[in-house]
């Protein structure tokens, strides 16, 4: 009998382990999970998509000797002072309280060097970030946290966040053990309480408010900073518009692949759209209005590499904007580190506990002793590193399809290998003129 | 005395002409006429100049002050002094949803009614309202103070943190973690100075009012109390 063959242990593709690790987590402690990060989910994405390049039909660029420009003029509509920026990739906005001081320090440096913008977050603006950025997006969130006319005078770029790509319809989180005195004072808050910001704005509702709220802010800093408003992936074409029509200079939107300092679990992964999905539909409300390369448009969520910036900008978008990546070239989950990630139950490339403030890279922590680990001047040259290097990958892409400036990239320089991302992106299949929910198809 | 017609002359050129002052100024007194409920009027003022406006205004108005009286000889729209980092503003009439939102300093004094979410997110600043609040009012106040003589709707103080809050009327119903609390020798300190600073101390005593703060049961998420959320 024992020489029967058995049928081996077979597990459900429903209830999978990570599955069931859930359920019994859920059963034993009762709350949701909360992390930092992104979506995890495989979603379609720029890997999808592939560009067609040049041969006889289009004529290549030479690499190394003809000129592919990269820069970038955003706000153009109604400030006084437009940002132009040497190339289209940007720090996404992250909070001091989220973020170390020193790593801050590190983004602001690293932008500078290469010519971009970094952005503050739901903590206020630093000395650290104002300091070492050349040039500086203050963000007006519904807490308010730090708020005053000082700082956004002294701010490049206003964005005024309505949602991220991690939460739409969420507010922030910072839970107690990253609420240190600094940071306690800085939101006015009491030390070491968890932190849980408005996802509404106090004093305006709905696009009309919202009109009237960029109208006030224009008057305190007497029109000159750009104004952006950012979005998370929700609705793109309609709020597009709709930012539009409340007056902002450049829109953001942020698409679900997009990082959070923390939120629940459920809500990174099941809430929003890939970034994919929402750039065609935020490019079509702007061209709808007649404002594409009027209104300037920022998006983010998942943003890797070069690639992923060209094909970004083909869709439409002015510029790209990244923060999981960015936190990646500081050194966050560097297998250096790999003994103490274990010892937090994890391990390189997949600690997102950033919410506990026990970073062992000293970037998502208050600890003074693990951000002492962190050298925010190596920080900086490692993301102006980064930053060239996608810059020169995105080059080397446009001009291969024979583009002198990445803003020339257009969807006909793409294709696309699923029908996903064909019908999201809105480019044929490779191979195929048809593109799935077009004509009728 | 500076009059500004703000009908002839327009938004800009108020808002430039008072931005321009910056420190100490001998045009300190400035009236702003025709306002015609204009929005965003003397938004972002930073100097100790004393402005008065004749007449109703819309949103925002003294938003960011820093430093300013600003007196409104009628009704202000939504969001009066918003954020406001100090100096002093009154509304002589009554004032709309999210007076004193997320204000950090400063006195915020309503002669009439504040409507809902008066106070909401607020931050350090003082608002003394002569009337009645509206619903959800002080949600999310994180510090400062806010006086009622009036009624106060539905909700006051829902999660909020250490602002104190202090109503001489009915309140409709307190918000989730709100509770009142004992009132001490140092609030009726606290209370009469409020009151004579907010030019009410001939309507209403201290000993009137009652006060209500957080009674910091959510400053920790446990999950058995999530059904006050």
């Amino acid at each position: 009998m024992t020489d029967l063959p058995r049928t081996p242990p077979r597990f459900s593709a429903t209830f999978t382990p990570a599955v069931n690790a859930e359920i019994r987590r859920a059963a034993a402690s009762g709350i949701y999970d909360i992390r930092g990060g992104g979506t995890k989910r495989h979603l379609p994405h720029f890997d999808d998509l592939l560009f067609l390049g040049a041969s006889i039909s289009r004529y290549p660029l030479e690499g190394y000797r003809e000129k592919c420009a990269t820069d970038v003029w955003l706000g153009t509509r109604f400030a006084r002072k437009p940002i132009h920026l040497d190339i289209p990739v940007t720090i996404a906005g992250m909070s001091f309280g989220a973020l170390s001081g020193p790593a801050k320090e590190a983004l602001g440096r690293g932008a500078t060097m290469a010519g971009t913008s970094t952005t503050t977050g739901d903590g206020g603006m630093t000395e650290e970030e104002r300091g070492h950025s050349r040039t500086l997006v203050y963000q007006y969130l519904p807490s308010r946290y730090g708020m005053n006319p000082d700082d956004l005078r002294r701010a490049d770029a206003i964005e005024v966040v309505v949602g991220q790509g991690a939460k739409p319809g969420g507010g922030g989180m910072l839970l107690g053990q990253k609420i240190s005195d600094r940071v306690a004072e800085m939101r006015n808050l009491p030390k070491g309480i968890d932190q849980r910001s408005a996802c509404r704005h106090p004093d305006w509702t709905g696009p009309d408010d919202l009109e009237i709220k960029i109208m006030e802010l224009r008057e305190i800093t007497d029109w000159e900073k750009p104004i952006y408003v950012k979005v998370g992936g929700a609705r793109p074409y309609y709020d597009t518009a709709l930012a539009v029509k409340s007056g902002a200079d450049v829109v953001v939107v942020d698409g679900m692949q997009g990082g959070t300092a923390a939120t629940q679990d459920v809500f990174i992964e099941h809430v929003g759209m890939p970034i994919l999905a929402c750039i065609p539909q935020a490019v079509k409300a702007l061209q709808d209005l007649g404002m594409h390369r009027k209104v300037q448009l920022i998006v983010s969520g998942g943003i890797r590499s070069g690639a992923d910036v060209a094909k970004a900008l083909a869709l439409g978008a002015d510029a790209v904007a990244i923060g999981t990546a960015a936190l990646i070239a500081l050194g966050d989950n560097d297998p250096k580190w790999e003994q103490e990630y274990r010892k937090l139950g994890t391990t390189a490339d997949a600690y997102d506990d950033w919410h506990e403030g026990r970073d062992p890279a000293g970037i998502t922590t208050q600890d003074p002793e693990l951000y002492g680990r962190f050298d925010p001047i190596l920080g900086g040259r490692r993301l102006k590193n980064y930053l060239k290097v996608m810059t020169l990958e995105a080059q080397t892409i446009a001009r291969a399809c024979g583009k002198s400036h990445l803003h020339n990239l257009e969807p006909e320089d793409l294709c696309a290998l699923t029908i996903e991302a064909a019908a999201m992106a809105g480019v044929p299949i490779a191979g195929t003129s048809w593109i799935p929910g077009r004509n009728g198809f | 005395m500076q009059t500004f017609d703000l009908g002839a002359e327009g938004l800009r050129a108020l808002n430039a002409a008072l931005h321009a002052l910056k420190g100490q100024t001998n045009m300190t007194s400035w009236e702003v006429v025709n306002p015609r409920g204009a929005h965003a009027i003397a938004a972002g003022v930073d100097a100790p100049v004393d402005i008065t406006v004749r007449g109703s205004t819309g949103y925002y108005c003294a938003g960011m002050n820093k430093l300013a009286t600003i007196r409104v000889k009628g009704s202000a729209g939504p969001g009066v002094a918003e954020n406001m980092m100090s100096g002093t503003v009154v509304i002589e009439g009554d004032a709309s949803q999210y007076a004193g939102a997320t204000g950090r300093g400063g006195l915020l004094v309503i002669k009439g009614n504040a409507s809902s979410r008066c106070a909401i997110s607020m931050k350090g600043i003082d608002i003394v309202v002569h009337g009645s609040v509206g619903h959800m009012s002080a949600f999310m106040a994180q510090s400062g103070n806010l006086v009622v003589l009036g009624d106060a709707g539905e909700a006051l103080g829902d999660s909020l943190y250490e602002a104190r809050l202090f109503v001489r009327g009915r309140v409709t119903s307190l918000g989730a973690d709100c509770i009142e609390k004992e009132m001490r020798a140092e609030h009726f300190a606290a209370l009469e100075d409020l009151l004579r600073r907010g030019e009410a101390d001939a309507k209403a005593r201290p000993e009137e009012f009652r006060r209500y703060g957080s009674a910091r049961k959510l400053y920790t998420f446990n999950i058995d109390n999530a059904s006050s959320y």
